[in-house]
């Protein structure tokens, strides 16, 4: 059986040629850019551990997800999860049991260079410790192939402030990065005021943008909101990914902010990850999204 | 000793002139509504609330059990709400229609749901 396809292969196979989308508006032409063409895959919101209609196939959607980046070839450089990798419990045991299991299959990505972060789901109710305990920190920043890449916790806060600890210190990391080196910024919660209505929002991300502004290339991948969705504040690019669980509506589309039904007819509609390349020739990211599983949109 | 006359109307000018500065006040103050809301997992009570557009409010929060937060964004007021505290939090409908209000402090697995409307006609 062929197992591994070539990513091209399989957007064409999925029907999924026309998702690209380039992030970024002026590139990089002229400042820092990567050193070598690479790509990253970036995951997002699995809810392990949730039941209900919105998703009949709960247990079994992580796992396709998983197989499906293990089919990727060449293999990104690394993974992201943007969050909420557990449905939220009020039970702590059953949250740690949560993050065991997600932590396991997860084990099963071919790629191991991965990097997580919690969403709300996730850290909440205990400001992150459980989370800590399986994962390790909430915020922290790595360097790859000449980019800068700052991973921002703002749910272990129950309010969703990132608060003024992690802005110093996000303050001081740029401020050991060349000027002219691109910046990524990982996060669960949008930065900007996408939907407040909806609690899409990070109530002092303003101050994390205003701290990232002054650079010329910033880009910002994060998660919660269960779709797609592309917005600019100014230069910064900001990215949400789908979810690996169940779709949520478009901001303010409905009166309550309610999973989309489960469509039977097309099953894992509306889920998924996304690859993002970082070319060395001066472009911004390129975006692609994937479906969990082959025929799905 | 008896005011003369000149002083008399002076007196007189300065308590009517306090008195129409601070009578529309006085009048503002005593018309605003305070509605109490209890918070509690994961609901508001009231969780629809009519309001009259113009007309000042003030919402006592209390919460029955963990922190949780008042969050009206198309008004831009939110407030904390602890256990044990009345906390006030007033503003003034500058628009009518219907408009969500939610809570803003996670506070455990049904938190997602709890949510609330202002009608203000």
């Amino acid at each position: 059986m062929k197992h591994i396809i070539d990513r091209r292969e399989f957007l064409k196979l999925a029907g999924l040629g026309g998702v690209a989308f380039a992030s970024g508006l002026a590139g990089w032409a002229g400042a820092g850019q990567p050193k070598e063409d690479f790509y990253f895959v970036q995951m997002s919101d699995a809810h392990w551990g949730f039941e209900g209609p919105p998703n009949p196939d709960a247990r079994g959607t992580l796992p396709k997800a998983v197989a499906a980046v293990n089919g990727l070839a060449p293999p990104p450089d690394f993974i992201v999860f943007t969050g909420d990798l557990t449905h939220t419990t009020d039970d702590p045991v059953e949250r740690r049991r949560r993050l065991r299991e997600f932590k396991g299959i997860i084990g099963g990505l071919h790629v191991q260079d991965v990097h997580f972060m919690p969403g709300e789901h996730d850290a909440s109710l205990d400001h992150g410790a459980a989370f800590q305990e399986y994962f390790g920190n909430t915020h922290y920043s790595f360097d790859h192939k000449g980019l800068h890449f700052i991973v921002l916790d703002n749910v272990s806060d129950p309010a969703g402030r990132i608060g003024d600890a992690q802005l110093a210190w996000l303050s001081a990391d740029l401020g050991k990065t060349a000027q002219n080196v691109p910046i990524v910024v990982f996060t669960h919660r949008p930065l900007f005021d996408l939907y407040p209505q909806w609690d899409w929002t990070t109530r002092d991300g303003a101050a994390a943008i205003a701290l990232l502004m002054p650079r010329a290339h910033v880009t910002v991948f994060y998660g919660h909101i269960h779709q797609e969705n592309h917005h600019m504040t100014g230069h910064i690019a900001h990215h949400a990914a789908r979810s690996l669980i169940y779709p949520l509506p478009a901001p303010g589309s409905q009166p309550k902010r309610e999973p989309l039904p489960w469509d039977a007819a097309h099953p894992y509609r509306g889920l998924g990850f996304r690859q993002v390349d970082a070319r060395s020739t001066g472009q911004a990211f390129d975006l692609q999204e994937f479906p969990v599983e082959r025929g799905a949109s | 000793m008896t005011p003369r006359p000149q002083r008399r109307r002076f007196l007189l000018g300065a308590a009517g002139l306090a008195l129409a500065v601070l009578a529309p006040a006085m009048a503002m103050r005593q018309e605003e509504r305070v509605i109490q809301v209890r918070a509690r997992r994961f609901v508001f009570d009231p969780s629809t609330i009519r309001l009259r557009h113009g007309e000042p409010v003030s919402f006592e929060l209390t919460s029955l059990d963990v922190p949780m937060g008042f969050n009206a964004p198309d008004f831009g007021v939110r407030s904390d709400i602890m256990p044990g505290t009345v906390t006030r939090l007033r503003f003034t409908p500058d628009k009518a229609g219907e408009f969500s209000f939610h809570c803003d402090i996670f506070c455990g697995s049904g938190h997602e749901t709890m949510a609330g409307m202002l009608i203000v006609t």
